[in-house]
């Protein structure tokens, strides 16, 4: 038997914490002091492309229509392509700061496909108002692997880029289906849970 | 007054590097400090705390504990090691 959808939810939101953690961790010390030990270099993009792995069986076994389908597909795909660039930029394969920009192109496609397959509005339930502010965040966030294309070693880009995780991480641990959202619940969205 | 000037700036260069060792040491308490004050507020979350009748998902799925373990693992795995390079790539002579 499967779990239901917002379990899965919150197991992604618990990748997006680490991925978080670790990018903010970075911020802090400088990407010369992360890279001493060479597998630290490794772990968030390692992070990002499992989880765009994971996504796949998502995709598979948990969407109930065409356009819920795209869109965790089109997931699947930025964050595994995303993942790899970064891999390759840590492994030394890749070497133009230009690629961050495999990222902010990832990071708008995935905002694109959670606004656009959101076809309530934000306070139907708690759902939609999470799918509305993901995707924001993401879009706005976007713009911050796209500055770390051209300033990489600023810290102030470092540190929001690692809060795009964190905040979404956030919202993705806040899902509960028809639940309402500020007191509020559309009557044709559901059962109500807390 | 050189020697001054050269204790000032060591004093603020180990102060400056206190507060990111600090800072790194401080981000796996208060990630599980938060997952605590989650599962205050909606003690809900939390099946184990009223099991019966749960199911084997019910009872994986707590989202407080995963908050609470993502940051014990960064402060068991991840930060020692961290703060310890830190330590030394900052001790080492600038060249």
């Amino acid at each position: 038997m499967l779990p239901p959808a917002e379990f899965v939810h919150w197991w992604f939101a618990a990748g997006f914490l680490i991925i978080g953690l670790l990018l903010l961790a970075e911020a802090v010390v400088g990407t010369k002091v992360w890279r001493r030990r060479a597998w630290r270099g490794y772990l968030w993009p390692s992070f990002l492309f499992l989880m765009g792995l994971l996504m796949w069986p998502v995709m598979t076994l948990y969407t109930n229509s065409t356009i819920h389908m795209l869109a965790h597909g089109s997931w699947a795909q930025a964050m595994m392509v995303a993942g790899a660039a970064e891999l390759g930029l840590a492994r030394g394969k890749l070497h133009s700061p230009y690629w961050s920009l495999t990222t902010a192109g990832a990071l708008a496609v995935s905002a694109s496909a959670i606004l656009l397959h959101e076809q309530n509005g934000w306070f139907y339930a708690r759902s939609a108002f999470l799918h509305h502010a993901i995707g924001w965040t993401c879009l706005i966030g976007a713009l911050f692997p796209l500055a770390r294309a051209f300033r990489p070693s600023s810290v102030a880009v470092r540190t929001g880029f690692a809060l795009v995780f964190v905040v979404t991480a956030v919202f993705l641990f806040s899902d509960r289906d028809t639940a309402p959202i500020f007191g509020h619940l559309s009557p044709e969205a559901g059962q109500a849970h807390r | 007054m050189e020697s001054h000037f050269a204790t000032e700036a060591a004093a603020a260069h180990a102060r400056r590097r206190s507060l990111r060792a600090a800072a790194i040491w401080l981000t796996g308490p208060a990630t599980m400090l938060a997952g605590v004050a989650w599962a205050f507020v909606q003690p809900y979350r939390l099946t184990i705390l009223h099991p019966h009748g749960q199911g084997f998902w019910w009872l994986l799925s707590e989202p407080p504990l995963y908050v609470v373990l993502v940051g014990l693992g960064f402060a068991v795995l991840l930060a020692p090691g961290l703060i310890e390079d830190l330590e030394e790539a900052e001790d080492a002579p600038s060249r």
